[in-house]
């Protein structure tokens, strides 16, 4: 086998591999999706998020208009502050209503927007004054088990304000 | 009481012998690395080997990796119906792929591929006596001979393990959108929302590069202190593989324990 020969072979085997690498980073992990668009910050309190995560979602209508930014338990009010960065051609009126919705059964959180009816709109800094929580699958489950073993003689107060995960297996 | 002590002691003589083993084997990688310069003075010795170990295994890689991803992609798809969840399995493979199975399956396959190949070969020229020769003329086998199959063997398995895991990705596109009909853009978008560059894509490729020192360093160790008969040349080749491969396992477990954790 020539020199130039194996040079070839070699430079086509590299080639191939820097290809790849590309492949891997452009169509696979998509590195160039991460684009910053102008966007404003708004917070949003919640009684409870369940399972929301940064880099979540913030979509109106179903259409992602920003991502979740920053979560943190405010020790004032005991309420979740959800910060959420919004691409700055989305304006959405002071009335909205922000929720916690689970797309599917199984899969994963992202903060829904519903937009109200006032003229006013939301501002860098603002506070989206309307939230309703996580819906909690364990909670739900937990009152149907409790409701169903005292044959429903009482609706079940604890499950509605309790802590959540596995209220309702302590409770068997 | 003469028998504990008996097994006490068979005990101990293992364990040493083993710590001498592993004693040898990081003396050895030592005296490659030290006798190194000689691949930068002519590198046309490394661009040689790369050609043996890393171009002529390109077929198996590419073949394997494309079958690895149609498998994938039926068993996934089928599996992940049964939740209702089939369009999540563009996700599934890529990060199957990206994370384990490419870089232990391109490592495997390169053990046996190439690394049984290497120890042959310099197996056979000690055999044959031809490293004895090479010292003769003041030449040191360990940078002639060693040191180019060793950095080919590095350099060439991290960009088998990139070519085997977007073929395989490919070969999961085929089976899910082509023939179970998944829609592209969402098998496309799902797989890029899960994957990381940095998290999945580039801890696998760092999984690569020490399975590749670990697999080279092995192949080339082994055919060195071959005994020097037909019968030992054999036996180390066999040894290449089966410790390439425990090797290669029992790393990967401990690198994805640190590098996935808390996921």
């Amino acid at each position: 086998m020539s020199r130039t020969a194996v040079d070839l072979w070699v430079g086509f085997f590299v080639a191939l591999g820097l290809a790849a690498i590309v492949f891997l980073a452009l169509k696979v992990a998509n590195q160039s999706s991460f684009r910053a668009a102008p966007s404003y910050e708004v917070q949003a309190y919640f009684s409870n998020i369940g399972g929301l995560k940064m880099r979540a979602p913030v979509k109106s209508a179903g259409v992602v208009v920003g991502r979740v930014t920053h979560i943190e338990l405010d020790t004032d009010s005991y309420q979740a502050k959800v910060s959420m960065a919004i691409e700055n051609r989305y304006q959405f009126s002071v009335d909205s209503s922000a929720s916690i919705i689970t797309s599917g059964l199984l899969g994963e959180q992202y903060v829904g927007i519903d937009v109200g009816a006032e003229e006013e709109m939301l501002e860098a800094d603002d506070t989206i004054e309307f939230t309703s929580s996580a819906l909690l699958l364990e909670k739900l489950i937990g009152q149907f088990g409790l409701n169903s073993a005292s044959g429903s003689a009482t609706p079940a107060p604890a499950a509605a304000s309790g802590t959540g995960v596995g209220e309702g297996a302590n409770r068997e | 009481m003469k028998f504990l002590l008996q097994a006490v002691e068979a005990l101990g003589r293992q364990v040493t012998g083993r710590l001498i083993l592993l004693g040898a084997i990081c003396r050895f990688f030592i005296s490659v690395v030290a006798m190194s310069a000689m691949c930068l003075r002519r590198p046309w010795l490394v661009v040689r080997e790369i050609y043996f170990i890393g171009v002529l295994s390109l077929l198996i890689i590419m073949v394997s990796g494309l079958f690895v991803g149609l498998v994938l992609g039926l068993q996934m798809y089928d599996t992940l119906e049964r939740f209702g969840s089939g369009d999540g399995v563009g996700m599934v493979v890529a990060l199957a792929l990206v994370r384990e199975l490419g870089p232990v399956l391109s490592a495997l396959l390169f053990s046996s591929r190439a690394g049984s190949a290497v120890t042959a070969e310099i197996g056979l020229m000690k055999a044959t006596e031809q490293l004895t020769a090479l010292e003769m003329m003041a030449i040191q086998p360990v940078a002639r001979v060693i040191a180019p199959r060793f950095w080919a063997g590095v350099i060439s398995l991290p960009l088998l393990n990139v070519i085997f895991c977007a073929l395989g990705i490919w070969g999961g596109y085929l089976v899910a959108v082509q023939l179970l009909g998944v829609d592209a853009g969402t098998f496309w978008s799902q797989m890029q929302n899960a994957v990381d560059f940095h998290q999945d894509v580039m801890n696998g490729i760092i999984k690569s590069i020490i399975f590749a020192f670990a697999v080279s360093l092995i192949a080339v160790y082994e055919g060195y202190s071959a005994v020097p008969t037909a019968e030992g040349v054999s036996r180390a080749t066999t040894r290449t593989v089966v410790v390439s491969a425990l090797v290669v396992l029992a790393l990967d477990f401990v690198l994805t324990a640190f590098m996935f954790r808390g996921f």
